[in-house]
């Protein structure tokens, strides 16, 4: 019976947890939204951390859409071959990268190889009471510190997924035209006659945009909010791949549903 | 260069890269690889084109000799004039060659199939091909049928 209390009381707990989680990354939204205008003030800061998390980004995220786009290619290839469409490559190449994969495969490596990085330089800063520092200082380290790599964070993520999906379109053109001898003019056509500038690109474009903001977000705030030891630090950056990644992987739902369902 | 107009520079190239990126999805496809067939080009006029598009492929015998170029409204005769680009390499198309618009399997893409005929005079650049079939309709062909079925 005991047993049977204690876990109850258990699952109340993590509820609880879970539940100040959420409650306390709204306050700290509330903290950051005043500053983030005035972050660029200092415009060289924000550039600095575009560099940081978006410039160093680019080689794995240009392999990763080459390597994409070759498997789609592959992969569409043998299917629309079966139904003698394989002209139909490029679209299906193309609006698979652009609607769903360039946004949500960018934003997931993007959390890891970035949003971990800035979790990780917040979090060693706090540990470090340079934070603490800063604030000794007069400076606000939310002005200084955490808006400047939420900005960085957020206006690189939609750029990278665009040229995540251009890359991939490349790839799915060597295997598909090159390679297995697709009719190039239908691979390109097809994709020009079928793919909207707006409904497509755009919407593509906006799911990237709010993949950013929610990545930003959480990396700042996990960063910000760790506990000042080591351990803390490791599980702060644990935490930032695995919310990020559910979080990107759930909003991706709910605007693909809002946009491209009904 | 100091360090830091190194990374400005390195920034403003990605956001140039980036945005150009959108750009060349959003708007500019076609101009993109549209290998223009260096060619001659023909006329032929069908009535009813079905879903032929621009650089829909034009085939003889299964293979590709050239592309649609424009298909457009014949002013008098209401049929679709479609023009089509032919590679020079095939420039002894006899002159009473037939066309057919034919589709790429059941659900695929249609195109423009050229059947030689016997003639001894070829196909010149601006020449018109006479003789065409149009494309297969599947609601036409299902309700014809229908149609002779009844009748029995």
């Amino acid at each position: 019976m005991s047993a049977l209390l204690d876990a109850v009381a258990r699952l109340g707990r993590v509820a609880m947890t879970g539940m100040a989680h959420a409650g306390a990354m709204a306050l700290f939204a509330l903290r950051l939204l005043p500053v983030l205008l005035p972050t660029w003030a200092r415009p060289r800061d924000v550039i600095q951390q575009i560099y940081a998390a978006g410039v160093l980004s680019l080689v794995i995220i240009l392999v990763a859409g080459g390597f994409v786009g070759l498997v789609l290619g592959l992969q569409g290839y043998n299917i629309l071959n079966k139904f003698n469409a394989s002209e139909s490559l490029g679209v299906m190449v193309a609006l698979s990268l652009v609607r769903e994969l360039g946004p949500v495969v960018a934003a997931l490596l993007f959390a890891g190889r970035a949003g971990s990085a800035i979790t990780a330089e917040i979090a060693l800063m706090k540990t470090t009471e340079q934070l603490a520092a800063l604030e000794m200082m007069a400076v606000d380290p939310f002005r200084r510190v955490i808006g400047p790599r939420f900005w960085g964070a957020m206006l690189s993520v939609p750029l990278l997924a665009a040229l995540f999906s251009l890359v991939g379109i490349i790839g799915g053109y060597l295997i598909g035209v090159v390679v297995l001898g697709v009719d190039a003019s239908s691979y390109w056509g097809q994709i020009a006659e079928q793919m909207d500038p707006w409904d497509d690109v755009g919407q593509g474009a906006i799911k990237s945009v709010a993949f950013g903001a929610v990545i930003a977000w959480i990396a700042v705030f996990e960063g910000h909010q760790a506990e000042p030891t080591a351990g803390g630090m490791a599980r702060a950056t644990t935490q930032t791949v695995v919310l990020s990644s559910l979080a990107v992987l759930g909003l991706d739902f709910v605007m693909t549903a809002f946009m491209f369902g009904a | 260069m100091n360090v830091q107009r190194g990374v400005e520079l390195v920034v403003g190239l990605f956001v140039l890269a980036g945005i150009a990126a959108l750009m060349v999805m959003a708007v500019q496809w076609s101009n993109f690889g549209a290998s223009r067939v260096s060619g001659y080009e023909i006329v032929a006029r069908f009535d009813n084109v079905g879903g032929l598009t621009e650089k829909s492929p034009v085939k003889l015998a299964g293979l590709t000799i050239g592309r649609v170029e424009s298909i457009e409204l014949h002013p008098e005769t209401f049929q679709a004039e479609v023009r089509m680009a032919i590679d020079d390499r095939y420039d002894n198309l006899p002159v009473d060659s037939f066309a057919n618009i034919y589709t790429a399997g059941l659900l695929g893409a249609q195109y423009v199939e050229i059947s030689p005929g016997g003639a001894l005079e070829t196909l010149g650049d601006g020449d018109r091909i006479t003789m065409t079939q149009s494309a297969i309709i599947l609601e036409s062909v299902v309700s014809r049928f229908l149609f002779d079925k009844a009748k029995e």
